[in-house]
């Protein structure tokens, strides 16, 4: 009898585990197959011109997405300029005012915000920033990135804050420390992992935008770093370059997906690095 | 003083005013509507260590968060009086009150993210301190009075965290002591640490009786009677009994403080 539920008990293991471990298979299978795909495609393109050189005009074979490179750096430096502090403060207050009807507010359109399609927030970059300034121009794809990661960032933060236990914060109001000057020198450092985490990936979301670029920044086929004037990105790039009708474009369009890849990637590597020398709660 | 406070005045002993360093008065605390002080009226006499004990929720963690205003932190509100030297604390700004009352808390609770030296000056360079070499001198210092300076004497630039749980919380009185507070407030500073541990943190409350006035919580009697001149006995958020530690746990008037101290009830 008490063997009999043993085995039974061994059996149920065996059969959840087995689930789970198909289950992380299944979750993996997409993600290496884009990796190799994209690998394979992309492979023979990418080489050394690829990001130092200019798109060559149509009809000539060879050139780069330099412009495109840069233009990304670019929109995602305005958009975290943008999104960062107000995604973090926005955190801070959330966490610290956790029951007000005004935070319940705020969440709560955070919420929605992250729900929003993306080509919706450029829609309204280009009410608010194109219609008047009458052309595409970095500036306003920056900001509809910017407001892409706004509510990534702000969620994280007022997650990672609550995580600091709460005895930190009473240690620090009990040297006297002002409860403002408690919460940026030694609530934000203790959360600065989790919240590093969520400008990550809030920036790895910006960088793979493609619609609210469409009709903010345009795109350039030409070298501009011009805040006020259209800019290449490389999602973009991707988009015009895929749908067009020569094999050279789509080969490099895949190039170009497989470095956007990689610099994620690079990016959550790069994240392991800084993280892993501070001190841990 | 007015009349309210002469009023009061009455359940306490007679004594010599210049030898209080705090006194509270018909003090009361609530969180919401709940009441957890009810009319709480004693002195805490300079230079001496004073224990509050009594069952879990009596209120004598409370009472502790209320002398520096941590209560009001946690959405907590105080009615009545509390002096500091004389003068009406809820009159004061509780950030520059809480240099003067200083806490050391249940859970040793080093910043993670500083050394051991930045975690002595914390309090100190986050109120504008910058002088280094001044943070330094002040960093061993204090460490010394904690007694702690010749086991992290080498590391002190290692993670404050990373020191064993009685060295921690030697660690957070030393952060304490930096501010040079009058008054110390500890909640329970050895219920998480090992015999050996809680010996040195009672002797270190020994020494530093000399210059600091300290109000100790405890669960623990044996520590009360160690370590304490004078013991409070709190029991349903009411002061049931004040007295020389020695009365309260050989002779206490009160048949409450007698069962409770005599493992009766508890």
């Amino acid at each position: 009898m008490n063997n009999f539920h043993y085995n039974w008990r061994k059996l149920k293991n065996t059969a959840v585990f087995t689930i789970c471990v198909i289950g992380v298979i299944l979750v993996l299978i997409p993600l290496f197959f884009i990796l190799y795909y994209t690998l394979k495609q992309g492979i023979g393109a990418i080489n050394w011109d690829f990001f130092i050189h200019m798109p060559k005009p149509v009809g000539e074979s060879g050139g780069g997405m330099a412009n495109a490179i840069v233009g990304t750096a670019i929109l995602i430096g305005l958009g975290g300029l943008m999104g960062i502090p107000i995604g973090i403060f926005a955190g801070i207050y959330l966490a610290d005012k956790p029951k007000g009807i005004f935070a319940f507010i705020v969440r709560y359109l955070t919420d929605v915000l992250n729900g929003i399609p993306s080509i919706v927030v450029g829609v309204v970059a280009y009410i608010i920033i194109v219609i008047p300034m009458k052309r595409f121009s970095a500036l306003a794809g920056g900001f509809a990135l910017g407001i892409l990661m706004i509510p990534l960032i702000t969620r994280t933060t007022e997650e990672m804050i609550r995580l600091v236990p709460n005895s930190f914060r009473e240690a620090g109001l009990g040297l006297g420390i002002p409860r403002w000057k408690t919460t940026l020198s030694i609530i934000l450092p203790a959360a600065f992992k989790g919240i590093f985490t969520g400008i990550l990936l809030s920036i790895a979301r910006a960088a793979g935008e493609t619609a609210p670029l469409l009709f903010t920044a345009l795109g350039n086929r030409f070298w501009s770093v011009q805040l006020d004037q259209p800019i290449a990105s490389m999602t973009v790039f991707i988009y015009d370059y895929a749908k067009a009708p020569f094999n050279d474009w789509n080969q490099q369009a895949w190039a170009a997906s497989f470095v956007l890849i990689i610099f994620i990637l690079l990016l959550n590597i790069i994240f392991r690095i800084v993280t892993r020398k501070s001190y841990t709660a | 003083m007015d009349e309210e406070i002469t009023n009061a005045t009455t359940t306490h002993v007679k004594h010599d005013e210049s030898a209080l360093r705090m006194q509270t008065f018909n003090l009361n605390a609530f969180f919401g509507l709940n009441r957890a002080l009810k009319d709480i009226s004693l002195d805490v006499k300079k230079n001496k260590v004073l224990a509050i004990i009594g069952p879990s929720g009596c209120g004598k963690s409370t009472f502790l968060r209320s002398l520096n205003r941590m209560h009001e932190e946690v959405g907590g509100t105080i009615k009545g009086k509390i002096l500091l030297d004389g003068s009406d604390i809820m009159k004061k700004d509780p950030v520059n009150l809480r240099k003067k009352v200083g806490m050391v808390f249940q859970k040793a609770n080093p910043f993670p993210t500083m050394s051991i030296a930045e975690n002595v000056v914390a309090g100190l360079k986050l109120n504008g301190l910058r002088n280094k070499s001044r943070l330094n001198e002040i960093a061993e210092e204090c460490l010394k009075r904690a007694a702690l300076w010749d086991e992290v004497k080498d590391s002190l630039h290692k993670p404050g965290n990373s020191i064993s749980g009685g060295q921690q919380q030697r660690l957070c009185i030393a952060r304490t002591l930096a501010v040079e507070p009058e008054v110390i407030l500890m909640d329970e500073p050895a219920s998480a640490l090992d015999p050996i541990s809680t010996a040195k943190i009672e002797e270190l409350i020994f020494e530093l009786k000399k210059k600091y006035t300290i109000v100790i919580v405890t669960h623990n009697m044996q520590q009360a009677s160690r370590v304490s001149d004078y013991t409070a006995f709190f029991y349903m958020g009411k002061l049931i009994e004040i007295d020389k530690t020695s009365v309260i746990f050989t002779a206490p008037k009160n048949k409450q403080t007698e069962d409770y101290v005599t493992g009766r009830f508890g």
